[in-house]
């Protein structure tokens, strides 16, 4: 059970050993976790909306889950290495007779501040929202991207 | 909450299904979150599954059982890597015993944004009728 919990999330690609040390090293921090507190990788304390963060060359992405939530509710900036979000999610007011069976949907504002490991290109992030899901994807400034470097052959 | 806007919202880790039944596909499966509300004619489901498109959507109606399961397919690129993980992802599914006749022709579906609403009609015989008693 807790194998599958740590590892069943989407593969991970390495390219280096490195890359797959620092996946271990991670996963034995979920296993701390886990020992410690009972909630493989569950937050502890944190701030509305919940994020995973991935990165490939040219990009991070940054998603959250936000359904019902319109593109026009939210209020994205980036400046330097820094990602704000913050909007409002409400729920529709229904029929005044109606009587409440279950009531776990919640309403409310949020506001979160993202630090990024690099410096991001604001000119060029952009955010979209499909089902329910927002996608940000914020290009790597061109020095935070990684360079190839050809070695001349004489 | 319909009114209730100021609120700051916390965040909420996903349940995950404890079992009415044993899974056999492997990954995650949650419970959507879901606001249940009945009028004089008819049920009103509302269930937050963000990721589960229109199509990847399963409701069915058997005797009064009432099953909701959404297939979430992985937003992210191969390619990519873990920078930071907070939230897991994976199937959601639901059950419900319905405790009224649903009129099951007239039972109509809406997917957006992540937030499926499912309008369940009652059945006629299971409406309140006003019997207006005549005096002489």
């Amino acid at each position: 059970m807790l194998w599958r919990r740590t590892t069943g999330w989407p593969a991970w690609a390495w390219a280096s050993p490195f890359d797959e040390l620092d996946r271990m090293r991670r996963q034995m921090d979920i296993l701390t976790e886990t020992f410690s507190t009972g909630l493989p990788g569950e937050p502890i304390a944190g701030v509305f909306p919940l994020v995973n963060v991935t990165e490939d060359k040219e990009n991070y992405y940054v998603r959250a889950e936000l359904p019902g939530i319109k593109a026009d509710e939210l209020d994205i900036s980036v400046t330097g290495d820094t990602l704000s979000l913050t909007g409002e999610r409400r729920l529709p007011a229904e029929e005044e007779k109606a009587q409440y069976h279950r009531r776990e949907r919640e309403a409310g504002s949020f506001s979160r501040i993202i630090t990024l490991p690099s410096q991001i290109d604001a000119a060029k992030a952009n955010a979209s929202c499909t089902d329910g899901i927002l996608t940000i994807v914020l290009p790597r400034s061109e020095q935070a991207k990684p360079k190839q470097i050809t070695v001349k052959t004489s | 909450m319909a009114d209730g806007g100021s609120k700051a919202l916390q965040p909420k880790a996903k349940a995950e299904v404890t079992i009415p039944a044993e899974q056999m596909t492997p990954g995650l499966v949650f419970t959507p979150a879901v606001d249940i509300f009945e009028t004089e004619k008819e049920i009103t489901l509302v269930a937050d599954m963000p990721g589960v498109k229109a199509g990847d959507l399963n409701i069915d109606l058997r005797e009064n059982i009432l099953s909701l399961s959404g297939d979430v397919k992985s937003p992210e690129k191969s390619d990519e890597v873990d920078v930071l993980r907070e939230y897991r992802t994976g199937k959601y599914s639901r059950q419900f015993t319905l405790s009224q006749v649903i009129d099951q022709s007239k039972i109509d579906a809406s997917m957006k944004d992540g937030v499926l609403r499912l309008r369940l009609p009652k059945i006629e015989a299971a409406m309140p009728r006003k019997i207006a008693v005549k005096a002489k």
